[in-house]
């Protein structure tokens, strides 16, 4: 198979809080519709490095690259700006609006009106959102919001999307709707997956990188890692 | 409660109005249609802080300031031009690039909201001590006296191109009403625009908005600066409306007057704060040919009962009790409906 084209990539990528060393030196690579999940207990650091990806922290040092452009330290905007949809970890939507204004908003800033209009219809037909199209997302269910906020990722179109723990809080049945629309996305857009849920990330992924104190600890197929016996301590917290 | 209003909402809003202009010279009397030039002049104060404060969830406390700057930038310019069509302009647009470099360093400079509120009050007040202190022949631009304390003279509205017509209080009263609708309807169109939509977005989550990929600094930027221009606008016709222009247009009180019209009508609508502005208008200013009651301390007495029990504004509040009742009543519809074909069913 052709080696298709880096589009993220951080090079000694390192965040530090203070004497905390959050995220130390990582080297990260993402390749065009690939597929990631990064997984690790809690304080591994994916989150600080998912938010280093996102704009939402500036790195103490390293750089992120997207599409080879340096875009360490820039504004959330400017790179979602590159066509890069993101999800936050906690829900976040405007809450005062209905679900289809959610999503036309984040379909309109890339398509022009009517497009947007076509593109927002299909979202809610395919994620089945049509019960709760009107509805102030401020009112929803968690799961219900999660959906939503899929679906601004969706309506958008973007080419690579980032997702902080998206089935967080989600019944067995959404998890699997939402695995299902992953594979779905990854069709057409690079992803990258924060997640603790095992079950769901056996479900969607290919290659698993696993965070452990604040670095890469090993990049491999989930089989491999959970045969891992390192590994496993590392995840479960066995302490032998 | 629909927060994108519709369009089509505004322009019967804007038909009424124009029913209103049509009727009230022969139903008002003639000194009320005088004063009425400058109630609307303030009404369009309270709109810009609608749109800015409602829609763009930016609480500007001294939206007076940029009202201010309106008004004395129309009296200098129409001193010195001789006509007021170009020095309307010119007012709009000093309101609006002075909001333009104020808001580059609060927003690009990423102030939170409350410090936000905070130095616009304060420029207000400075604005305020510095226009006071502009008293004596050396304070002038061009051939208009600032005038200091006492303020300077506004020069009345005139026909387009010819300076010596001066408009009649009616014309004049026409005209503001004319601006006053125009404005009305430019904001209530611009709220249902794109760049409408993603300003309620950024009241309703700025960091969604900025992962949306949108730049909210600058969209922020823009709505400031618009709203300052209307306010700008509201500031002359006040000036012309009063005749003069004094620092008093700074003070703290006309700063916290917009702000209560606004609370009292309703923040998320545009319509409220405009009627609320004429109602209060004429509540305290009859209040104020009594000895009873202080009206300032009605004024506060409105404002708390509002807070407490009306904290959407008297607009919204309306809407909502008859979008309940209509919904109340296409369930009963619904109910019906279902009784009978199960009825039917039965049969």
């Amino acid at each position: 198979m052709a080696r298709r084209e880096v589009v993220v990539e951080t090079r000694n990528l390192s965040m530090h809080f203070g004497g905390v060393r959050a995220v130390d030196n990582v080297d990260f690579e993402l390749r065009e519709k690939e597929l990631r999940c990064l997984i690790g207990p809690n304080g591994a650091g994916k989150s600080t490095f998912f938010k280093c990806l996102t704009g939402q922290l500036r790195p103490t040092s390293g750089d992120v690259v997207i599409q080879d452009i340096i875009m360490t330290g820039r504004e959330s905007h400017e790179i979602a700006g590159l066509g890069v949809g993101i999800k936050t970890q906690v829900p976040n939507l405007f809450d005062g609006l209905t679900a289809v204004e959610n999503l036309w908003l984040s379909s309109r800033r890339w398509h022009g009106d009517r497009r947007a209009n076509t593109l927002v219809k299909e979202t809610i037909d395919r994620l089945e959102l049509g019960e709760i199209r009107s509805s102030i997302v401020g009112s929803l269910a968690h799961g219900q919001r999660q959906m939503v906020e899929l679906g601004m990722v969706v309506a958008a179109e973007p080419w690579l999307v980032l997702l902080d723990e998206p089935a967080a809080g989600m019944t067995d049945e959404e998890t699997f709707k939402t695995a299902e629309l992953v594979r779905e996305i990854n069709k057409t857009s690079a992803l990258i997956v924060v997640e603790h849920d095992m079950n769901f990330i056996r479900a969607i992924s290919d290659i698993v990188t696993l965070f452990h104190q604040g670095s890469i600890f090993m990049e491999d197929k989930m089989d491999v890692i959970s045969a891992d016996p390192q590994a496993r301590e590392i995840y479960l917290g066995h302490k032998t | 409660m629909r927060l994108y209003g519709t369009f089509n909402g505004t322009l019967v809003i804007a038909g009424l109005a124009i029913i209103f202009t049509l009727i009230a010279p022969s139903v008002f009397q003639f000194f009320t249609i005088i004063t009425l030039t400058q109630v609307i002049g303030l009404s369009i104060l309270a709109l810009s802080l609608a749109l800015v404060w409602g829609f763009g969830g930016i609480l500007c406390f001294g939206q007076s300031a940029f009202f201010g700057i309106g008004a004395y930038a129309y009296s200098v310019a129409a001193v010195n031009i001789g006509g007021s069509t170009g020095s309307i302009f010119i007012a709009i647009l000093a309101a609006a690039i002075f909001a333009a470099i104020l808001g580059y360093f609060i927003f690009y400079g990423k102030v939170s909201d409350v410090y936000l509120a905070v130095i616009t009050l304060t420029v207000s007040l400075i604005l305020y001590s510095l226009m006071r202190r502009t008293s004596g022949p050396e304070y002038k631009i061009g051939k208009a006296l600032l005038g200091g304390f006492n303020g300077t003279g506004s020069p009345p509205l005139n026909m387009p191109g010819d300076g010596s017509a001066m408009l009649f209080p009616m014309q004049t009263f026409y005209v503001s009403m004319a601006i006053l609708i125009i404005a009305y309807v430019f904001t209530g169109w611009l709220v249902t625009t794109k760049f409408g939509r993603v300003c309620v977005s950024i009241r309703e989550n700025e960091v969604r908005t900025e992962l949306l990929g949108y730049d909210t600094r600058l969209y922020k930027l823009c709505l400031f600066s618009i709203s300052s221009g209307i306010a700008g606008l509201g500031g002359v016709l006040f000036c012309v409306g009063v005749t003069r222009v004094t620092p008093d247009v700074f003070s703290l009180g006309q700063s916290a007057l917009a702000i209560i019209w606004v609370i009292v009508g309703g923040r998320m609508t545009l319509i409220g704060p405009i009627l609320a502005t004429f109602v209060l208008y004429f509540l305290t200013s009859s209040l104020g040919s009594q000895q009873i009651f202080n009206a300032n301390l009605v004024l506060g007495i409105i404002l708390v009962v509002f807070v407490l029990i009306v904290p959407n504004g008297v607009v919204p509040t309306i809407m909502n009790w008859f979008e309940r009742r209509r919904a109340k009543r296409y369930a009963r519809q619904k109910e019906r409906r279902m009784k009978l074909r199960k009825h039917r069913a039965i049969g």
